[in-house]
C-alpha cells in the first residue's frame, strides 16, 4: 500500500517553496521582499539539503539575472519578489522572454504603486506583468487562490516554463502568502513534472539554440560541449545578432506565437455554474475565494449567478470567457486594483455589460460586496 | 648555408599562434574600429586560455553591452552576452549553478563600474571564482562617447562637454576593498605583461579583476585632441603607467596620477564562494 500523504498545514509562501523543490527547482537567486520573503528563507534552508544553491543577491536585477544564469547551466531555476522587486526585474524578464531561457517569478502582491502597502494584499501587477518590460514580450501568469493550490500552480509554472522555453509568472497575493491552510503532499510522480527537452543532434556543433525547425527548440545547458551564444539582441536560429529585417521579423513574431498557438494547454480555469448564468463573476486569486461564496449565496436567493476563475490569467483566456458569458447579462469583476482585469474582459466581450468593483484599501473584496453587485441584476 | 644550420634557424622562430583555434570565424570582422584596443585585449586573453589550458567548453564567456562586450561574439566558448551592467550577476548563476565551468567576463569599464558597480563590488566580496576583465577605455564607446565613471577629471566627452567635473573611480581600489582576492592592471600598450596578468588571473581561484587601460580612439581620442590611436597608446598607456616594479623604488609623488600595473593583490589563502557552498552542503547533509 502506498505511503500516506504527508498533510501540513502551511503558509501560502511555504507551499509555494515545497511547490518549487517538488518541481525540482535547484536553484534560487533573490533579493528579500515583504510580502515574498518566506520563500526565499525557507529555500535558503531547504535548498542545500538537496544539493540545490540558494544565492541572496544584492538586489532584484542580480537576483533576475542570476536567475537567468542558473538555468542557463541546466537548472530550473527561481525567484520570488513583490511589487517594486518586479519593476527592478523587468529588464532581465524580457532578457529571459527574448533569449527564450526558462525560469519561474513568484509576485506575491502587495499594495502599489512605489513602496505602497507592503502588508497588505493587493492584486495591481496583472498588466506590469503582462507590459512591464519593453517591447512586445510573450507573458504567462498563473494565478493560484487557494495555499494547496498555490503548491500545484507552482508546479505548474515550472512545467509551463520548461515547456515553453519561456519565463513565467506565479501570481498571488499577500492574503493567501500568508494564510495557512492544509496541503496534502502529492507523492513524487503523482504531479506531472516536465523536465526540459534534451537536443538529439548527433554532433554537437550542428547544435542551433533557436533551430526554426522546432515551435521550441530544445536549449542545451551550458558546460556540454554545445558552445552556441546567447544574447537579448534580435538574432538568427545560431543565437547570434542579426540585422536582416525579414530575421527580425520572424523573430519576434516567433517567441509570441509559440505563447499564442498553445493557448488551450496553457489556460486553466475553474467553472461554477456558468452554463445558466446570467450574472457571471470573474476572479481570480484571493478575491475569487470572496466570489465563489457570493456566487454561491446568490444562487442559493436564486438568482443565476456563476463564477469563471482563471487559473491562468496570461495570456488572457479569452475564448473560455466567451464560452462562460454565453448567457450572460453582466459580467462583474472583482479585483484589488483600480481597473485592470476589467478591461482585459470588456474587450473580450463587446456589447456585454461589465461592471468592475475595485478595493485599494489594503483589505479584501468581502462576499457581501460581490454579493451587492450581484443583487443589482436580479 | 648548411642543411642543418637552416632547420636550427627555423626552430626558433616563433611559432605563430593559432588565434583561429579559439574564433568563430565566422562572426568576423568585428565590429570594433580600426585603432581600438579592445582586439588587442582579445589577442592577449586568448593566448592566456591558451597557457592555462582551459577546454573551450568549461568556459563561459559572459558580457554585458557595450563595444567590449561584443567579445563573447566573437570566440567559440559558452557565450553570454547579457545586459548592460549585468554580466557578473547572470556569470554568478551560471557559476554557482554549475562549479566546473571557468568564467571569464569581459566588460567596459561603464559596464562594470556604473550601471553594473554594485554586482561588482557584491561578487569581489563574495570572492567568487571568475575572471572579470575591464576593458577601461575612460568613456562609453558604443553610445558615441560619454562621461564614464573612469574619465579622468577634466576630460571631454559628450555629456561632460566642459571638462568633466567629477572624480575618476580607480577600478582596482574599488575591486580590493570589495575583497577580490586577485586584482591587477595592465594595459593594451603592454601586450606581453598583459597576457602574463591574465594567465596569472585566470589560474587564481577566486574573485579575479584585471583592469585593462585601453583606448577608444574614436571617441575618447578625437575629444581630448590625441593626434592617433598610436599617440594615445603611448600617452595613456605607456606614459600614464608605471610597472609595479619601478613603483617600488618610487614615491607617491613621483606615481603622481600615473597607474601602477602588474598585480596589485594575490591573496591565495581566501575561501571561494563556491567551495564555501560545497562545504555548506556536505555540512548540512550530514545533519540531516
Ligand atoms: C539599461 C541600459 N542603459 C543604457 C544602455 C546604453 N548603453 C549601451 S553600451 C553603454 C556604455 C558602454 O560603455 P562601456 O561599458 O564603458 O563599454 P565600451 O563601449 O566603452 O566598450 C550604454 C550606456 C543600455 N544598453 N542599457
Ligand atoms: S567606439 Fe571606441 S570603444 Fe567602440 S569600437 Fe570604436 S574605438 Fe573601440
Amino acid at each position: 500500500m502506498a505511503a500516506e500523504r504527508v498533510k501540513k498545514l502551511m503558509q501560502g509562501n511555504e507551499a509555494c517553496a515545497e511547490g518549487a523543490l517538488y518541481a525540482g527547482c535547484e536553484f534560487y537567486a533573490g533579493y528579500p521582499i515583504t510580502p515574498s520573503t518566506e520563500i526565499g528563507e525557507i529555500l535558503s534552508y531547504k535548498l542545500p539539503l538537496i544539493g540545490g544553491k540558494f544565492i541572496q543577491m544584492e538586489d532584484e536585477i542580480g537576483g533576475m539575472a542570476a536567475t537567468i544564469g542558473g538555468s542557463l547551466a541546466g537548472k530550473k531555476s527561481l525567484t520570488a519578489t513583490s511589487g517594486p522587486g518586479l519593476s527592478l526585474k523587468q529588464e532581465c524578464i524580457g532578457f529571459a522572454a527574448m533569449a527564450e531561457v526558462p525560469c519561474v517569478i513568484i509576485n506575491v502582491m502587495r499594495g502599489g504603486p512605489s513602496t505602497g502597502y507592503p502588508t497588505g494584499p493587493s492584486q495591481s501587477d496583472i498588466m506590469a506583468t503582462k507590459w512591464g518590460t519593453h517591447g512586445d514580450t510573450p507573458v504567462i501568469a498563473v494565478t493560484p487562490s487557494y495555499v494547496p493550490e498555490i503548491f500545484t500552480e507552482t508546479v505548474r509554472a515550472f512545467n509551463l516554463a520548461e515547456k515553453y522555453r519561456t519565463p513565467v509568472f506565479v501570481l498571488f497575493d499577500e492574503i493567501i502568502g500568508h494564510m495557512r491552510e492544509v496541503v496534502t503532499i502529492p507523492h513524487p510522480g503523482e504531479l506531472e513534472v516536465i523536465d526540459r527537452a534534451k537536443t538529439d543532434v548527433e554532433n554537437k556543433e550542428d547544435y542551433l539554440p533557436y533551430d526554426n525547425r522546432f515551435e521550441i527548440p530544445p536549449l542545451a545547458p551550458f558546460g556540454e560541449g554545445y558552445r552556441y551564444h546567447v544574447t537579448g539582441l534580435n538574432h538568427d536560429e545560431d543565437g547570434f545578432p542579426t540585422n536582416d529585417s525579414k530575421k527580425i521579423d520572424a523573430g519576434n513574431r516567433k517567441i509570441l506565437a509559440k505563447i499564442e498557438n498553445n493557448k488551450e494547454d496553457i489556460w486553466s480555469c475553474e467553472e461554477v455554474d456558468t452554463e445558466d448564468a446570467e450574472v457571471l463573476v470573474f476572479a481570480f486569486g484571493s478575491s475569487a475565494r470572496s466570489a465563489s461564496f457570493a456566487v454561491r449565496e446568490a444562487r442559493k436567493q436564486g438568482i443565476k449567478a456563476g463564477l469563471l476563475r482563471p487559473l491562468t490569467i496570461w495570456p488572457f483566456p479569452d475564448e473560455p470567457l466567451r464560452k462562460a458569458a454565453s448567457k450572460a447579462k453582466v459580467v462583474i469583476v472583482p479585483e484589488l486594483n483600480l481597473g485592470q482585469t476589467v478591461l482585459e474582459v470588456e474587450r473580450t466581450l463587446p456589447g456585454v455589460k461589465v461592471e468592475g468593483l475595485h478595493r485599494v484599501d489594503g483589505e479584501p473584496i468581502t462576499p457581501a460586496e460581490i454579493l451587492e453587485v450581484i443583487d443589482k441584476y436580479k | 648555408m648548411a642543411e642543418g644550420a637552416a632547420v636550427k634557424k627555423k626552430q626558433k622562430v616563433n611559432v605563430p599562434f593559432d588565434y583561429d583555434k579559439y574564433l568563430r570565424k565566422g562572426k568576423l570582422p568585428h565590429i570594433w574600429c580600426p585603432g581600438c584596443g579592445h582586439g588587442i585585449v582579445l589577442k592577449s586573453l586568448l593566448r592566456a586560455i591558451d597557457k592555462v589550458g582551459l577546454d573551450k567548453s568549461s568556459i563561459c564567456m559572459a558580457s554585458g553591452i557595450g563595444c567590449s562586450s561584443r567579445t563573447p561574439g566573437y570566440v567559440d566558448f559558452n557565450t553570454l552576452h547579457s545586459l548592460h551592467g549585468r554580466a557578473i550577476a547572470f556569470a554568478t548563476g551560471v557559476k554557482l549553478a554549475k562549479p566546473e565551468m571557468n568564467i571569464l567576463v569581459t566588460i567596459g569599464d561603464g559596464d562594470a563600474l556604473a550601471i553594473g558597480g554594485n554586482h561588482f563590488i557584491h561578487a569581489c566580496r563574495r570572492n567568487i571564482d571568475m575572471t572579470v576583465i575591464i576593458y577601461s577605455n575612460a568613456i562609453y564607446g558604443m553610445t558615441g562617447g560619454q562621461v564614464s565613471p573612469t574619465t579622468p577629471e577634466g576630460a571631454m566627452s559628450t555629456t561632460s562637454p566642459h571638462g568633466n567635473m567629477e572624480p575618476a573611480f580607480d577600478a582596482c581600489a574599488v575591486a580590493e576593498a570589495s575583497g577580490a582576492s586577485f586584482v591587477a592592471r595592465s594595459t593594451a600598450y603592454h601586450m606581453q605583461e598583459l597576457e602574463k596578468v591574465l594567465t596569472a588571473a585566470i589560474e587564481h581561484k577566486g574573485m579575479s579583476v584585471v583592469e585593462v587601460l585601453d583606448s577608444c580612439p574614436v571617441y575618447y581620442g578625437r575629444q581630448n585632441k590625441y593626434k592617433s590611436a598610436s599617440h594615445m597608446m603611448e600617452e595613456i598607456e605607456k606614459k600614464g603607467t608605471v610597472s609595479g616594479a619601478q613603483a617600488k623604488n618610487l614615491s607617491e609623488e613621483e606615481i603622481g596620477d600615473r597607474f601602477v600595473r602588474g598585480i596589485l593583490k594575490q591573496d591565495k589563502d581566501g575561501v571561494e564562494y563556491c567551495d564555501a557552498y560545497d562545504n555548506l552542503i556536505a555540512k548540512v547533509q550530514v545533519k540531516k
